[in-house]
């Protein structure tokens, strides 16, 4: 009766499909308040006069705040990375700017009032006279000698240089018979969870209890004591259903600082819900690098070198993660091949647009996608065929864990596997020759490839904290196991989920290891003020991180159980078993329920065995060992009108590898709408921005989210590669799809415009840049 | 300056004070308490917000208070039977997967009904197109198509295709 490997319906949805889900906007708490921000027109200005005496004395008006007035706000916004051994420009943010406005959107003043549509209005009402600066929001334009300056204190727009490498890079490239140079180009984009930001602080008797739709409770409880001088013993910060997060909810907000900040200062709940606009302009961005890659191979098609330098926009200031972001990427450079030598440098860049951290993948959907299109490339350079190409520089499955040349060890793969499934699913030569026949009639199919590895399971601290990558902080993570009276768990969990099913597949993990059902395991996350300490949910890590401190903690009330168990029917601890829904001595028909069990660790504890503690709970904290690196074989086929220039994908095919599946539904699930989020990059989303810096994509008007009609129903298979890092076998798969996706697409759209001497081209596959990718490509 | 709206709300007849600029989806949720029908953008373009006035999906965001007086409206909260029996719609969304984050769903569920009551057995094509005008970000809509399948197999079962 294992639970764990089926496909068991969520626990969550109950709720959710009959209007009884409970987000962060949904709530009111009484003599609760609303809050506007006046934001910044101007992409670069400084700030000469800010008159709220207009907004000020509108009805219902209780306070107008500027950044003059934070004088209690005793830390700049924090940034969670101090890279060892480089220097890095930071410039200071704070939840309303001081002075001078660095992109459109800036935070001016918060207007707060009884309700929401007097705040809206008097918030139209702060006027502010700005003194116009030259702006720059190209980022090679901005490394360009007299260029604008984003922040004229730091005298550069430069953040910083960091390297990662290995292998002998210039003999890489002297042994290659072709090197293929290419500018790629991966776009600003927006994590655009349908559910906007919300927040709402209720700062009472000394106690700040925040509600925000947010990815990471634990991080914004310790920021936000640092920024509001408190201790985070008086913050309690609790993400109820949040709705996606994307890594667009990975973040700490100047607006949860300031209406936490505002319930402090007037002394009644205040409650802040973004537009659409607000969040287009003002939650952060992803992507957004130019990556100039330069790959060298034999003429036999073995890879010898690669060399990327990228250039990153990280906006105006840094977030939480903000110039840590392209370095993701350069963990996994070299993707799924052995190459001997490589060598990634970044330089990241302020610009006057909003700030950009993680979205999605952060960092690695662009490491894969520069790889896999440049891989393409280079195939029709050599004139081999795509697929053969990448098998000739596959890492090999018998060679894991496997060191690849700049020191990370990826744990377990079978890249030749993955790919090897998707061909059962698809007929590559058959597409061939209906290709070709389909040309003849003018229509235009292309066939696109990805296989990609990613590393994730965030993280261990030792790489990535203080004394490795430089983040200040572990990021193990924690579970409590707590068994009632009755028999019934409950399960605390650090992670935060917002659509995973972590209350489904946590509670069918913890069941399985206390023989229960798991109707009766309950799991709590996203409330700093009940389990212990976590560190959130982004990086594909709640189940390699999070589930295997489940799994510990939950073995660890399992071993109590057994000694209890072994006491009450005079057996050896070692000979029980957790079978058929009990613990049983193993070999006969004598067990005890979880439910008796308790009952006597909570009832009766006189019957334990000597010196034993009476109840049932135990914790865990896990640190991993190593990252996951999930795998897998991804193929797009699109339908190119060439004379409008619109891509339709016609089929998409993944076989993914996440090690041990505990839950296939929730699985297929992500990698649905992991593809999904990698079309919409490749073929329809774009954060724009003028020469001025004026946000043209302010909306889901301009900004063009797939619909239901812009993608076809998936192929999804998978093997099984287990990791060998956790005692789950498990890995992520959360951000996979969207990693895999783009540069599949990007490839299929390339496939299909070969005729017409398309040879290359950057996402977005837009209708006027297809269009006008073939038009030049016919002069 | 407020006027008071009278409107059928998932039977129960309904009074609120409103200002003439206000949004039924506000006073839907703001007003009535009924906050399963949400709100995802300011331009009409994402459909968390809809729910039928007189019987038609519509986009509340889209819709003035004032213009559902003397209508009757049915919302997320209303679609389930009396004893609490789920709609066939929202068993689907259930047993296929069709929500992850849970945000679009109650908008996405009205849509479909809406779908299904003009076209009682739609192809996959049709459900695409027919719910075009709602955005989810976490599915990539496999699971909903096959959750509006699975619903429409159940209610018109004798039109059920092969």
């Amino acid at each position: 009766m294992s639970s764990v490997g089926t496909s068991l319906k969520r626990k969550e949805d109950p709720r959710m499909i009959t209007g009884r889900g409970n987000y962060t906007d949904d709530m009111t708490l009484p003599g609760m308040l609303h809050a506007e921000f006046v934001r910044s027109s101007e992409a670069h200005a400084r700030i000469t006069n800010i008159d709220i005496s207009a907004a000020a004395a509108r009805p219902g008006i209780i306070g107008v705040f500027t950044g003059e007035d934070l004088a209690d706000v005793v830390a700049a916004m924090p940034m969670a990375w101090v890279p060892p051994g480089i220097e890095v420009n930071t410039p200071e943010r704070w939840p309303l700017v001081k002075g001078e406005v660095n992109h459109v959107g800036d935070a001016i003043a918060l207007v707060v009032g009884r309700s929401r549509g007097e705040v809206v209005d008097a918030a139209a009402d702060v006027i502010v006279d700005y003194d116009p600066l030259p702006a720059v929001t190209d980022p090679e334009s901005a490394l360009e000698p007299g260029s604008p300056l984003v922040h004229e204190e730091l005298g550069t727009n430069r953040s910083h240089e960091w390297s990662l490498g290995g292998g002998d890079v210039d003999a890489g490239f002297a042994a290659a018979d072709v090197v293929v140079e290419r500018r790629v180009v991966n776009h600003r984009v927006s994590g655009a969870p349908i559910e906007p930001r919300s927040a709402i602080a209720d700062y009472r008797a000394g106690e700040l209890t925040l509600w925000s739709s947010t990815q990471v409770p634990h991080f914004v409880r310790l920021f936000m004591s640092i920024v509001l001088g408190t201790s985070e013993d008086k913050v309690r910060v609790v993400a109820p259903d949040v709705g996606g997060g994307f890594g667009a909810k990975l973040q700490f907000c100047a607006e949860e600082v300031m209406v936490s900040w505002a319930s402090r200062r007037l002394g009644r709940p205040v409650k802040w819900t973004e537009t659409r606009s607000d969040h287009m302009a003002t939650c952060h961005h992803g992507r957004d690098q130019v990556a100039y890659v330069r790959m060298g191979a034999t003429r036999e098609g073995k890879i010898t070198a690669l060399h990327v330098k990228i250039i990153a926009d990280f906006g105006a200031y840094f977030g939480m993660l903000t110039p840590t972001i392209p370095s993701l990427g350069a963990f996994v450079m070299t993707g799924v091949y052995d190459i001997p030598a490589v060598k990634t440098d970044i330089v990241g860049v302020f610009t006057n647009k909003c700030m950009t951290d993680a979205i999605r993948g952060a960092g690695r959907p662009e490491a894969t996608h520069m790889i896999e299109v440049c891989i393409d490339q280079l195939a029709a350079e050599l004139d081999i065929d795509r697929l053969d190409l990448r098998r000739r520089n596959f890492i090999a499955a018998d060679s894991f864990p496997h060191e690849v040349a700049y020191g990370i060890v990826y744990d377990s793969g079978n890249y030749e596997g993955t790919l090897a499934r998707l061909l059962e699913h698809f007929d590559y030569e058959e597409f061939r020759a209906e290709q070709a026949r389909l040309r003849e009639q003018g229509v235009y199919r292309g066939i696109g490839f990805s296989t990609y590895t990613e590393i994730c399971g965030l993280a261990p601290s030792r790489v990535t904290g203080p004394e490795g990558f430089g983040l200040q902080t572990g990021l193990w993570e924690s579970a409590v196991v707590r068994v009632h009276p009755s028999g019934a768990v409950t399960v605390f969990t650090g992670t935060s989920g917002h659509g995973q099913g972590h209350d489904t597949v946590f509670a069918q993990l913890a069941a399985d290891k206390l023989g229960v059902s798991p109707e009766v395991v309950e799991v709590v996350h996203g409330d700093t003020g009940t389990g212990p300490m976590g560190l959130g949910t982004y990086g594909s890590r709640s189940m390699a991180v999070g589930g295997e401190s489940i799994a510990r903690a939950a073995d660890r009330v399992a071993e109590k159980c057994k000694e209890i168990v072994a006491h009450q029917l005079e057996a050896a601890p070692e000979d029980i078993e957790v079978a058929d829904g009990t613990f049983r001595v193993r070999g006969t028909e004598k067990g005890m329920a979880l439910a008796e069990i308790s009952g006597i660790a909570h009832v009766r504890p006189e019957l334990l065995p000597e010196g034993m503690e009476p109840a049932l709970e135990e914790h865990a904290f896990y640190d991993p060992e190593n990252f996951v690196f999930p795998f897998g074989a991804h193929a797009c086929e699109v339908e190119v009108d060439v004379e409008t220039g619109k891509v339709q994908v016609t089929r998409y095919l993944a076989v993914d590898d996440c090690g041990n599946p505990l839950n296939p539904m929730l699985i297929d699930g992500q990698v649905h709408g992991g593809i999904t989020h990698g079309i919409g990059q490749a073929i329809y989303e774009q954060i724009r921005y003028d020469d001025a810096g004026q946000l043209v994509t302010g909306s889901l008007v301009d900004y063009a989210l797939p619909t239901a009609a812009e993608v076809p129903s998936f192929v999804t298979d998978r093997t099984v590669t287990p990791s060998p890092v956790n005692s789950l076998g498990v890995k992520g798969i959360g951000e996979a799809g969207t990693i895999a996706s783009s540069a599949a697409v990007v490839n299929a759209v390339i496939d299909a415009l070969r005729p017409l001497g398309v040879g290359y081209m950057n996402m977005p596959c837009t209708p006027l840049r297809v269009w006008t990718a073939i038009q030049e490509a016919q002069r | 300056m407020r006027v008071t709206i009278r409107v059928t709300v998932n039977g129960d007849e309904r009074t609120a004070e409103v200002e003439p600029r206000d949004l039924l989806v506000h006073t839907l949720r703001d007003e009535l308490g009924l906050t399963g029908t949400h709100v995802g953008c300011d331009t009409s373009s994402c459909g968390a917000c809809t729910v039928h006035l007189d019987g038609e999906a519509v986009k509340s965001c889209t819709v003035l208070s004032v213009q559902a007086d003397g209508h009757a409206v049915t919302t997320i909260e209303g679609l389930s039977g009396a004893d609490g029996e789920l709609h066939p719609l929202q068993t689907g969304f259930w047993e296929q997967h069709g929500l992850q984050c849970g945000f679009c769903t109650p908008g996405m569920i009205m849509a479909a009904a809406d779908l299904l009551a003009r076209n009682a057995n739609p192809t996959e094509e049709e459900i695409r197109h027919g719910l075009e005008g709602n955005l989810c970000r976490c599915t990539g809509y496999h699971n909903i198509v096959k959750a509006v399948q699975q619903a429409a197999a159940v209610q018109a079962p004798e039109e059920v295709r092969a």
